[in-house]
């Protein structure tokens, strides 16, 4: 386990919808790439090189700057055998680790229960955004899942703050009787109470924080910036979580001018994410997993790009060791999985190397088996 | 009216559908409570939902509907239909029947899953497996398009057992061998789904159901104790007359409108919360021919149905749907309907999108504490809202008892007018003391609505209100 003075921290940011790993990590050296790209492709002049093979989309440049610097880890060809190319399907494996039955535990519910086997800190972990991704879902396990950290908490609906204070004041006072009142009523109220304390310590995150950095108005960018802001306020967080919402990675149609301002304001977000941190010198306690749940077809469809596989990931972090990881699919058509990209890099790996070399945890029965690891960390 | 038949009609609205404003319990009682129940039980002698007028609202649930769109549709049935058994029949099945939106090639494949839900899902559980087996929805979500006579693919065969029409056991013993899966899976070879492609230019169409001869396993099985060259619809008959599709049925039909009990898996060596309910079902189920109609007649109108009031934990889809009916909002498709309905998903039940084919696990587990702040915080938002016509509704019947009213009266109005919720002694005494702290409460004042407001936003964020 790498050292730091402070427990390690997992942030993972979930681009929902498919992200095309061929306009990410673009193969503009492969001819194969023009061919299969009539229409949705990026302009090989305008490709920022890694090697005279592969590059990062036009749009990444504040990545590409984290990546120049060693902090920044390509995990090409990732995926798992069998790809399934329903959205639903897909993201349940990456959350569960069960690619053959339908699991319904997380492998982050079942990293918190290692972490915090007492539930003694009920911000052990926090997710940003509306509903619990399956990935954090294990049962009896905490997770506190905030909408709007500026708003947060329980009955936020009641406007004036006196009435507010007095009707929280009520919700903890007839909360607290129900405990030992059967394992219904005593689960029923400790999670209340959980939640409540959990929105307490949580709404003075951002009065604590004050940062030269300015993130944009885009919902992950300010989700970045409410995990910094957590972070930063010393709450004892070890897992944090955000995904990008709607499903907007899934690019059909109009990709080019879609995946540009995605990409835009991920990347933006991300590299703000980075500074933010080593300006408050927290930059060596946080690496940052960014994952999608495929990649797309190697065809395009006119406009857009269908469902695939075989997708690319990213390890952001001071801790991480910068560089090329596994290797980039084959576009040629022999090598093809029905028409997609061919994993190479079971996506189990890769958790299995966070787990293990960064948090310390036992990864074997978190993913489900063991799978070979990385050097990122 | 005597309140105490109120508050029984308050729970059988509950339970046989998504609850009902004190207007609606005070015309039910009036009307009877076993007249309520035949009312309820077969629906067609109330209006159906008038689909045109619906569609020219959302024109975009028939030409693009999604998963957040069907969502949409259904939630909005359940608000608004006058056949709320109808929707809470449909609803049942969904949660046993799962299909997943994700293995869905036609979009709104599903809905047709519904209506069959709607219609076959009160008569008789035979006709609802057959129907269940030729439904396309089903067939391509547990792969039985796939399974061939000479390559058999056991998931529909195992899940029917299973999952739907037997459980893995009952009493301790188990109710199917793995061979008997094989052999229900043999059975059903050929049973297929027409392609839904093309998906361009026009869209793609739903699948129907096929059989097809050629692919059919004709040799002998050996089925639960019973051999010879069966088909699908032996498999059926065999299980349906199988005391394990009584209890099954039974069990399910307690779990989802009595009481909260065991998780499915659990079934097999866990009995009963109480037996001789599950006993009367049985019984009713092989009195009746199979028949769920009779089976929720009995139900309804039996002592352990009446006693089991605030035993079970209200679902997101009951709380959500429930308190749109109590607040009387949604009962036009006005912008807006999307947001309200994904809070069911942030409540962490995704509508035709269960976390596996096991479908949802009820009770307390639908509580953690990020759904619990959800459910808290939309509840009482919407009963806060003093221009919904429920909360008003609520505000000037109070408001109609004197000049003045007593702390104690607000809280056990407020409790009364949301259908007789009850509380425990010790919250009762926080919310009166809440409402003293206040000073006194004086009718016909714009502060009056808001106070009473203020008062149901505490009563729904407490664990009592979790219940039903």
């Amino acid at each position: 386990m790498t050292s730091t003075k402070k427990d390690p921290v997992l942030v993972v940011l979930q681009l929902s919808g498919g992200n095309d790993a061929l306009n990410t990590i673009v193969p503009y050296g492969d001819p194969l790439y023009l061919d299969n790209r009539p229409n949705v492709r990026i302009p090989v002049d305008q490709v920022l090189p890694i090697n005279d093979r592969i590059g990062f989309n036009p749009a990444m440049a504040p990545v590409k700057r984290l990546y120049d610097d060693g902090k920044v880890a390509v995990i090409q060809g990732v995926g798992y055998p069998a790809p399934s190319r329903s959205h639903f399907r897909s993201m349940d494996i990456w959350h569960t680790c069960e690619p053959d039955k339908v699991g319904d535990e997380g492998w982050l519910g079942r990293a918190i229960r290692d972490i915090d086997p007492q539930k003694e800190n009920v911000l052990t972990a926090v997710n940003f955004g509306r509903g619990l991704p399956r990935s954090l879902v294990a049962p009896g396990v905490p997770v506190a899942s905030v909408g709007n950290l500026e708003t947060y908490g329980v009955l936020t609906g009641i406007e004036m703050e006196e009435q507010r204070t007095k009707a929280l004041d009520v919700f903890s006072r007839v909360y607290s009787p129900m405990l030992g009142q059967g394992p219904v009523l005593d689960y029923f109220a400790q999670t209340g109470l959980d939640a409540l304390e959990g929105a307490d310590i949580l709404s003075t995150a951002p009065t604590m924080y004050s940062s030269s950095v300015e993130y944009g108005n885009d919902t992950v960018a300010q989700y970045m910036r409410n995990i910094a802001q957590t972070h930063l306020a010393g709450f004892g967080t070890r897992v944090f979580y955000t995904t990008a919402p709607y499903n907007s990675f899934d690019t059909h149609a109009g990709e080019l001018a879609n995946h540009t301002r995605l990409w835009t304001e991920t990347s933006h977000a991300i590299a703000d994410f980075y500074d933010d941190l080593k300006e408050h010198n927290a930059g060596d306690e946080v690496v940052l997993l960014v994952f999608t749940e495929f990649g797309r077809r190697v065809h395009d469809n006119g406009s857009g790009t269908d469902h695939g596989s075989g997708g690319v990931a990213f390890i952001v972090g001071e801790n991480v060791n910068g560089g090329l990881y596994g290797e980039y699919p084959s576009l040629e058509e022999n090598q093809l999985l029905e028409g997609d990209l061919h994993f190479n890099n079971d996506f189990r790996g890769l958790y299995s190397t966070l787990l293990e070399k960064w948090m310390g945890l036992d990864a074997q029965p978190i993913v489900n088996g063991s799978f070979e690891q990385m050097d990122f960390i | 009216m005597a309140e105490k038949d109120i508050a029984l009609m308050a729970h059988l609205m509950r339970r046989a559908g998504f609850g009902a404003t004190y207007e609606e319990l005070e015309a039910r009682a009036a009307n009877g409570y076993e007249a309520t129940v035949e009312e309820l039980l077969n629906p067609e002698g109330q209006p159906a939902i008038q689909d045109d007028i619906l569609m020219r609202y959302q024109p975009q649930w028939v030409s693009k509907a999604g998963l957040e769109g069907q969502q949409e549709e259904w939630t909005y049935r359940m608000i608004n239909t006058k056949r709320p058994l109808e929707e809470k029949i449909a609803l049942f099945w969904h949660h046993i029947f799962c299909t997943g939106h994700a293995k869905c090639e036609y979009p709104k494949q599903q809905n047709i899953e519904l209506d069959m839900f709607r219609t076959l899902g009160f008569g008789n559980f035979e006709e609802l497996l057959m129907g269940l087996s030729m439904d396309p929805a089903m067939v391509f979500y547990l792969d039985n398009c796939m399974s061939h006579k000479d390559a058999i693919n056991e998931n529909w065969g195992r899940e029917l057992l299973e999952l739907f029409s037997l459980g893995v056991g009952m009493d301790g013993e188990a109710n199917y061998s793995e061979d008997d899966v094989k052999e229900a899976a043999r059975a059903f070879t050929g049973w297929t789904v027409t392609n839904s492609v093309p998906r361009y230019p026009y869209g793609k169409y739903e699948a129907a159901f096929i059989y097809d001869p050629s692919d059919h396993d004709y040799t002998d099985k050996t089925f639960l104790g019973e051999t010879g060259n069966f088909n699908g619809e032996d498999i059926v008959k065999i299980v349906a007359r199988q005391p394990a599709a009584a209890r099954f049925v039974a069990r399910h039909m307690y779990n989802f409108f009595v009481a909260d009990e065991p998780q499915v898996p659990a079934w097999q060596n866990t009995p009963p919360r109480d037996p001789e309910a599950i006993k009367m079902l049985e019984d009713e189920y092989f009195r009746s021919g199979y028949d769920i109609r009779s089976m929720l007649r009995v139900l309804f109108n039996s002592d352990f149905f009446k006693n089991a009031q605030f035993e079970k934990v209200k679902s997101p889809t009951e709380t959500v749907v429930g308190t749109m009916r109590l607040v009387g909002d949604f009962d036009m498709p006005r912008p807006g309907l999307n947001a309200m309905t994904l809070t069911i998903r942030y409540m962490g039940q995704d509508l035709l999108n269960p976390p596996t084919v096991e479908g949802w696990h009820t009770g307390r587990e639908w509580i953690d504490s990020g759904t619990l702040v959800e459910r808290i915080n939309f509840t009482a938002d919407a009963v806060g809202n003093t221009s919904h016509r429920g909360v008003q509704s609520i505000i000037n019947r109070l408001g109609s008892e004197g000049d003045t009213i007593s702390s104690e009266r607000l809280v056990d109005g407020c409790l009364q007018l949301l259908g007789h919720y009850q509380l425990a002694d010790v919250t009762r005494n926080e919310l009166v003391a809440l409402a003293d702290s206040e000073g006194e409460l004086r009718t016909g004042t714009d502060e009056f609505g808001q106070r009473v407001g203020q008062m149901l936003q505490s009563i729904v964020a407490t664990t009592e209100y979790l219940f039903e």
